[in-house]
């Protein structure tokens, strides 16, 4: 973790803790949850257009996955729920991981085209390998941490084309079921992490509110199977 | 013509600036009235003076070279600059030294929210008193500042910086292992931090219990008798040495707003002992930190032992300004008194 600094950081407000929910394939799961440990969360099925609701336990903000970690590391949020694929890849940002609440499972994998020669070889032959990923920062991490030398290509939309039409030797990403690897011919090569939903919290808010932030891990966490 | 500055620096406007300047008065008069005098040490200083204070986060963010070609690098802290000065300047003096500084420091953060390239520091050090003394008079001093400062919701955190270390030693946890369950640690990541214990087989259930536990102990005093539950020496030793600090302080009538708090791991690698975060509930970060480090004097060649700690100005700041606008429920931090 890096040293903290002196900042600009608007004041908090006031009243029950705030936690981020994450739109997208996570949200359906966490708002089920939320409602087995007594939040109501009618309000925010009911109206997919605001983006705060107040509930007698809670505060809940809709935001996107990717930027639980912003508001929770800044302390708009005092807690929040997002994917370990998120967390991975914003590393830098000082927020404590809580509960692994076990829901929205997917692995961040390495995967080349069937017909692929091994990565290896590649990058013997030819000193390095070309890696397409929206995860910039897990997979320079990954192939580091593994002693290999590899060229990164940011790519936003689908990653699975790249290798494809030759921008890259093979990618890294999120997979679920593996459906969408196999349907462009692409075989997983190796599994970098298991990716779930987990509890964050700001580490200031976990100080100062620690009852009440210990009180609500444990609800989350008794809710997993 | 726009002429941009880099990220993470600002420039300061007059009404800003008589705000601040309210502020430095009454910080530097609080240092004053403990007998801290007030120290400025150079904004450049030798690399290799920055880097022998701290091998690692405070290592200096920005170096350049002077035209001599030596390598100069700008402080990144004042407690490092300080050490030195008290080694080289006043070398046969066993104190106690009593200084205070008011002084921008650098880091090369990556600019984001809460995160400054330049910030302003103000803090006392306190050289050749060592624990529990030493410690609680540095906690009386910053508990005046902070109530000079008009944060009556702000809270002390105090924690043991030894704990971890010692209690690895115990368990036998060594080389690589060592590091990845602190750095989990550190990162206050406790679903990582399961799963690596998880794979040391050579750990019992009770201390894979004591990891996991202990870092999620805060609160009062009372929670220093959960933590002796939990068992083990090093634990005994840390809540001895955070009881005995924390009675020293509750002496001094400066206790009211001291949190113990066993997962608080500060990440400069001179602590030694205690180590201190004030937090306040009108902020996210935190509003600065401090703690012993009994060995960095040793560093530079004079073993003291030393105490301090150094607000982020910027942030009381923005508390202060975020206490005026009148606080509310927010305010009701924990076992306040």
């Amino acid at each position: 973790m890096s040293a903290q600094v002196a900042g600009t950081t608007r004041a908090k407000r006031e009243g029950p803790l705030i936690l981020a929910v994450p739109r997208g394939t996570l949200h359906a799961e966490t708002l089920d949850r939320l409602d087995a440990i007594g939040v109501d969360t009618d309000a925010v099925r009911a109206d997919s257009r605001s983006l705060i609701f107040e509930t007698p336990q809670l505060t809940l903000l809709t935001v996107r996955p990717s930027d639980v970690p912003t508001y929770v590391e800044s302390g708009a949020a005092d807690l929040g729920i997002t994917g370990k694929d998120v967390l991975l890849e914003q590393e830098e940002r000082p927020v404590y991981e809580l509960v692994d609440l076990d829901y929205g499972e997917c692995r961040m994998v390495v995967a080349t085209r069937e017909a692929e020669e091994s990565l290896d070889l590649r990058e013997r032959r030819f000193g390095r390998v070309k890696i397409a990923t929206k995860y910039l920062n897990v997979a320079k991490r990954h192939f580091e941490a593994t002693g290999r030398q590899v060229e990164l290509v940011e790519i936003k939309g689908s990653v699975e084309l790249a290798p494809l039409v030759g921008l890259a030797d093979g990618i890294v990403d999120l997979v679920a079921s593996g459906r969408t690897l196999a349907e462009n011919g692409l075989v997983e090569r190796e599994q970098i992490e298991r990716c779930t939903a987990r509890l964050v919290a700001n580490p200031v808010s976990h100080k100062l509110r620690a009852s009440e932030v210990d009180a609500l891990a444990e609800r989350l966490r008794a809710t997993v199977g | 013509m726009i002429h941009p500055i880099p990220p993470g620096t600002r420039d300061l406007l007059p009404e800003e600036m008589r705000e601040l300047r309210e502020l430095h008065a009454m910080l530097l008069g609080v240092f004053e009235r403990f007998g801290y005098g007030e120290v400025r040490t150079p904004t450049l200083e030798y690399d290799e003076v920055v880097a022998r204070g701290d091998g690692r986060t405070a290592a200096a963010g920005y170096r350049l070279f002077a035209e001599e070609g030596e390598l100069l690098a700008l402080r990144s802290d004042m407690t490092v600059p300080i050490a030195r000065l008290a080694a080289s300047r006043f070398a046969g003096d066993e104190g106690p030294l009593r200084f205070s500084y008011l002084a921008p420091a650098y880091r090369a953060v990556r600019p984001r929210s809460g995160q400054l390239r330049e910030f302003e520091q103000a803090g006392v050090e306190l050289i050749g008193v060592p624990a529990p003394d030493g410690t609680a008079e540095v906690i009386e001093v910053l508990d005046a500042a902070l109530k000079a400062a008009g944060l009556g919701r702000a809270v002390i955190g105090l924690g043991d910086g030894d704990v971890y270390p010692a209690l690895l030693d115990e368990f036998e946890i060594e080389g690589e292992r060592r590091a990845t369950v602190l750095e989990r640690l550190e990162r206050h990541d406790l679903v990582g931090l399961g799963e690596v214990l998880g794979g040391l087989e050579s750990l019992g259930a009770d201390e894979r219990r004591t990891l996991l536990e202990l870092p999620q102990l805060r609160g009062g005093v009372e929670v220093l008798e959960r933590a002796r539950q939990l068992g083990g020496e090093a634990v005994a030793r840390a809540v001895a040495r955070i009881q005995a600090t924390f009675e020293a302080v509750d002496a001094r009538g400066a206790a009211g707003r001291v949190r113990v708090d066993l997962g608080l791991i500060r990440d400069f690698d001179y602590y030694t002992g205690a180590v201190l975060e004030v937090y306040d509930p009108a902020l996210g970060h935190i509003l600065g930190g401090g703690g012993r480090y009994d060995r960095l004097l040793g560093r530079f060649g004079a073993d003291r032992p030393a105490a301090g700690f150094s607000l982020y100005v910027e942030r009381v700041q923005l508390a202060r300004a975020a206490t005026d606008e009148g606080p509310g429920d927010r305010g009701a931090t924990e076992g306040s008194r």
